[in-house]
């Protein structure tokens, strides 16, 4: 009885979690309007993902939103926990202290701050992206520090020393020795900032331009909305996201496995 | 200016004082003004006196309390049962329940909707439960995998030194797994409980027109209301912080970024 039980709990969540993304995947490649019935199968939804400019701009404009300030966020991080790193502890720990905040905090009043601190206050206009880059940049940057930092302390500290003793100017030093010792917590803070960019909403719907959606506000929108062929195409884009995940996992999962190989050797 | 470690650091800690430190003070100078620029309380005690705002902190937190606890009692046997079983391909399963963090909640949302729609027919009848469940949905990553982190990482010699002891089973786990799981039940519970108060899109999604915290602040955002705006991100930012300091100030960066490191 047991034995039966015990694999089933995890089998079941995972039911819960996958079904709804499944069938709707399965319903994306069908005429239906809503789930539950079916007259044929066609591939119009991906027709209209891909064709319809509207829904093309969004996924651009997410994807690029995601790598610009993720980009930024990586540089002002990785170099943030770099400095404090090497500063007076109290430096360090009032930095740490800050950099904490907007990871606890709840987005909608980070998104909200931010908006009152660079719209209201100082006037910018939301038109100008700024405020959507920098409420993008403060959302992820904190989580970039996060894991350069305990790279930094798995560092070993004479290398940066060596490097100087043998001529390495401290630039030279940082790039040459620092920077690679730091690159996986680098990458994976990168990869991070990407995320948490792509999954925002709120810090988005308080600062972006009017004309400009990500995929979230979007998608928020439209279920409001009551266009059908917008709705399913919308399907269609869950199950590209869906297959893109898959693959990625699988690449990595992959690429774990030979660099394990080769590790062993 | 010498190049130096330090002063690499600089650009972050400007940025930080730039834009997290000076919106907050910035959200407390308009909680207590008015449109005039007068210093005033009528906002805070506006916030505590009116019943519709205080219905709205009290729905926000039974929301909440539902959720977490929903959460924790499907994550609690799955993470035990993953981390204690001796499947070989551990790493691989645990990557399938973090795999839909991945995927756009907004998109994930969609598709419980349409499920849901689908059982029940109307999403009307059931507002509070839809809630619940899409909660749910969306968070349960999320207290997955603290748990199963702290749990894996036991040492499987102290449940041997139990049960060598003379403990049966369930002695042993509720006096050494349960007690020692602790740290991570506790990270779970922060990752899920406060965006659980604040994130009334799924709300919205799942035809919920109830308010949460997070909705009082997107309605005084679209009608251009910053002061009564800023006092409800204030009351937020004051539940978080004794919701943190309650929780002994544990890190909820364990859990996002173990999502994005595993």
């Amino acid at each position: 009885m047991k034995k039966v039980i015990r694999p089933l709990v995890p089998i079941l969540t995972l039911l819960f979690l996958y079904a709804p993304i499944l069938i709707l995947a399965f319903y994306s490649f069908t005429d239906a309007t809503q789930i539950g019935s079916i007259r044929g199968f066609t591939l119009k939804n991906y027709v209209t993902l891909f064709t319809t400019e509207e829904l093309r701009d969004m996924i651009v404009g997410t994807l690029l939103l995601a790598l610009g300030s993720a980009i930024l966020a990586t540089i002002l991080g990785t170099l943030g926990a770099i400095g404090s790193f090497y500063s007076r502890k109290r430096t360090a720990s009032a930095i740490t202290t800050v950099n904490q905040i907007p990871v606890i905090n709840a987005d909608v009043v980070t998104g909200f701050s931010i908006c009152i601190l660079l719209v209201v206050v100082f006037g910018i206009s939301k038109d100008t992206y700024i405020p959507l880059i920098i409420g993008h940049v403060t959302l992820s940057a904190p989580f970039v520090y996060l894991s350069v930092v305990p790279k930094l302390k798995q560092m070993d500290s004479s290398l940066y020393e060596a490097a100087l003793d043998l001529g390495a100017t401290p630039r030279v030093a940082l790039f040459r020795v620092i920077i690679p010792q730091i690159l996986s917590g680098v990458i994976s803070g990168f990869s991070l900032a990407v995320t948490l960019s792509l999954d925002d909403y709120f810090i988005a719907t308080y600062t972006k331009p009017a004309t400009f959606d990500t995929i979230s506000t979007y998608v928020v929108n439209a279920t409001k909305g009551s266009q059908t062929s917008i709705k399913t195409a919308l399907w269609a884009l869950s199950t590209v996201i869906f297959l893109i995940v898959i693959l990625i996992v699988l690449g990595m999962n992959l690429k774990g496995r030979k660099d394990g190989k080769e590790g062993a050797r | 200016m010498k190049f130096s470690r330090k002063t690499l650091g600089i650009p972050y800690a400007l940025f930080l004082l730039l834009f997290v430190v000076i919106p907050l003070i910035v959200l407390f100078y308009y909680a207590f003004t008015n449109g005039q620029g007068q210093f005033t309380l009528k906002n805070l005690i506006g916030f505590f006196t009116d019943p519709n705002t205080l219905g709205t902190l009290f729905y926000s937190l039974l929301i909440a309390i539902c959720t977490t606890l929903v959460c924790l009692l499907i994550a609690y046997p799955v993470a035990y049962i993953l981390a204690t079983s001796k499947l070989k391909k551990k790493a691989v399963i645990i990557m399938l329940f973090v795999m839909p963090m991945w995927i756009n909640f907004s998109l994930r949302i969609t598709a419980l909707k349409e499920i849901l729609t689908l059982i029940e027919g109307n999403l009307a009848y059931h507002p509070f439960l839809n809630s619940v469940i899409g909660m749910t949905y969306d968070f349960l990553p999320f207290m997955i995998l603290p748990i199963y982190n702290t749990i894996a990482k036991l040492d499987p010699f102290l449940i041997e030194a139990a049960r060598d002891l003379g403990a049966d089973e369930r002695k042993a786990f509720l006096h050494v797994t349960l007690p020692l799981s602790v740290p991570g039940i506790v990270s779970g519970i922060s990752m899920v409980f406060l965006p659980a108060m604040t994130n009334y899109v799924v709300l919205d999604m799942l035809y919920n027109s109830t308010y949460i915290m997070g909705s009082l602040i997107g309605s005084y955002f679209s009608a251009y209301n910053w002061h009564g705006g800023s006092m409800i991100a204030l009351v937020l930012l004051g539940i978080i912080c004794v919701f943190t300091l309650l929780m002994g100030g544990q890190n909820e960066e364990d859990a996002r970024t173990g999502g994005a490191v595993l």
